[in-house]
């Protein structure tokens, strides 16, 4: 691997081990002290533990051992035949079997702080505290189409998958000639990050094939998608949190954001939680403003 | 039984199980689509004894001689693709499911309505699914030893809770009547009536009739 380009506050994981979780291989990844009481942190789909490097750090020097893992598919773990919402909280719960029974602060980004809201739902005995960066629910838009041409809609939508189903075996993800062309690729769905960021990203996040560099992640996983689940059901939970909760929305739309807010959440906010609107702040709260969101959530978590 | 034929689906090998050579030339095949934690069998095809064409069985991802992958993950999409594999190989083919299998050829017919000539939906295990909403957030565990073979225990306790909401199985039922071309692309037969399969009934293009009508039905003069 070419070595890591110097980003500015980022740093490297302290300690790496792997879990298994059903017979699926599972990379942990640990920041601070391991004596530090613990808390687990959660990345978002298409990232992976790594990208923690420079928000994880802040936590661990507040004094906490900072307990992440690559979801199945993601980073270092194991590609599975199988994905869905299950399985991912089952294997955050192997993660969290190796930390200990007590309770203890639940951080996540993303679909990870939505895996984590499903974990303090399900196991509410497991978690102390919960904070969620941009992962919180939102309302199920429903575009105002005839019923004829939504049926043509969903039917390209169904066969696209399908057609990718059949060719994925064997599928490989596009290589990139340089890092640097990786880097700007990712760019496309991360508008809001500087490139410097990207460029790091790319370092610990890709590997090096004889034909270019890729990503680590599953080829078969990809954007979008279908299926019986509706957000509004994960809204309908939101009021059985009955820790402390911390949330931070995006206030500028982004194409792997959920566009969240306050006021789509207002009616069902547990009467422990507090959720922040973050100014000029994309979905990627932690990358783009670090500090701003470690302090808050080392403030909370010590209150 | 003779040899399966192996298809594959991503990291999974299936195993499509012919089961009665066709009747009648240039018939279209049958294809059965079994339940929840169930496997391919004969005796499936027996039920079938009047069809036409070919007869063949797909055992889905963890379940009889397909492959059983680590660590779950099931969901009824997943299935419905293994399914469109076996349609990939096999062309355009009538379904006969079985309680899950029953789901997932509602699911096919809606996905791949030029491909799927008619589905047949029957009782067995894991017709009724998660139900319509869904309940208690859980962590579900296999309550089976995870080394004993098919089935898989995570796919008896991943495909118990996968929900069903009735305006998500009509959706795919108003595709198939909209989009196959055919008059009737459904017919139920089961005695049990899961909140989505009533659902799907009052849907136009839905037949509530008896397995050798819907056979019946299909296989004559339909090609």
């Amino acid at each position: 691997m070419p070595t890591t380009p110097p980003y500015p506050g980022a740093r490297a994981p302290d300690r790496r081990r792997d879990v298994d979780a059903a017979g699926l291989r599972i990379a942990v990844w640990e920041w601070g002290d391991a004596a530090a009481p613990p808390l687990l942190l959660a990345h978002g789909g298409f990232d992976f533990a790594r990208t923690f490097e420079v928000f994880a750090p802040l936590l661990a020097d507040g004094g906490w051992r900072v307990v992440s893992w690559d979801q199945r598919g993601h980073g270092d773990s194991e590609h599975a035949a199988l994905y869905n919402w299950d399985a991912d909280a089952r294997d955050a719960l192997a993660v969290l079997d190796t930390i200990g029974r007590d309770p203890i602060p639940f951080v996540g980004h993303s679909k990870g702080g939505s895996v984590l809201m499903h974990l303090a739902d399900a196991c509410p005995h497991r978690v102390s505290r919960l904070v969620n960066i941009d992962g919180l629910p939102s309302r199920q838009r429903a575009p105002d189409v005839a019923e004829h041409e939504r049926s043509k809609l969903l039917a390209s939508e169904l066969a696209g998958w399908l057609d990718h189903r059949r060719q994925a075996a064997g599928k490989e993800r596009k290589p990139a000639a340089t890092l640097d062309e990786l880097a700007r690729r990712r760019g496309r769905m991360n508008p809001r990050l500087s490139i410097e960021w990207l460029r790091h990203l790319a370092a610990i996040g890709a590997r090096r094939d004889p034909d270019g560099f890729r990503w680590k992640l599953d080829p078969t996983m990809r954007f979008g998608g279908f299926g019986p689940w509706r957000p509004e059901w994960a809204l309908q939970r939101l009021p059985a949190i009955a820790v402390p909760m911390l949330g931070f929305l995006a206030s500028v739309s982004e194409p792997m954001g959920w566009d969240t807010t306050e006021e789509i959440l207002a009616p069902h906010r547990p009467a422990n939680a507090v959720f922040h609107t973050v100014p000029d702040t994309g979905h990627f709260l932690h990358i783009e403003r670090p500090r701003e969101i470690a302090e808050p959530v080392l403030r909370f978590l010590a209150s | 039984m003779t040899s399966p034929i192996e298809l594959r689906h991503a990291k999974v090998t299936l195993a499509l199980h012919p089961l009665r050579e066709p009747r009648a030339a240039g018939a279209r095949p049958l294809l059965l689509l079994h339940g929840r934690g169930e496997r391919t069998l004969a005796r499936h095809a027996g039920a079938a004894e009047a069809w036409p064409g070919a007869i063949l069985g797909l055992d889905f991802t963890g379940h009889g001689a397909s492959t059983l992958p680590r660590g779950g993950g099931y969901t009824a999409e997943i299935l419905m693709a293994d399914a469109d594999a076996a349609l990939a190989h096999l062309g355009p083919a009538t379904l006969l499911g079985r309680g899950l299998g029953a789901y997932v050829a509602l699911l096919l017919a809606g996905a791949r309505p030029e491909r799927v000539r008619g589905a047949i939906l029957c009782d067995g295990p894991g017709l009724a699914g998660g139900g319509p909403r869904p309940t208690t957030p859980s962590i579900p565990w296999p309550a089976e030893r995870l080394d004993g073979g098919a089935p898989d225990p995570f796919a008896l306790v991943d495909l118990a809770r996968d929900v069903r909401p009735p305006d998500y199985a009509t959706s795919f039922a108003r595709q198939a009547s909209q989009l196959s071309g055919l008059e009737r692309p459904l017919s139920v037969c089961s005695l049990e009536r899961p909140d989505w399969l009533r659902a799907v009934l009052d849907e136009p293009g839905v037949a509530d009739t008896t397995l050798a009508e819907a056979l019946a039905h299909y296989g004559n003069g339909l090609r």
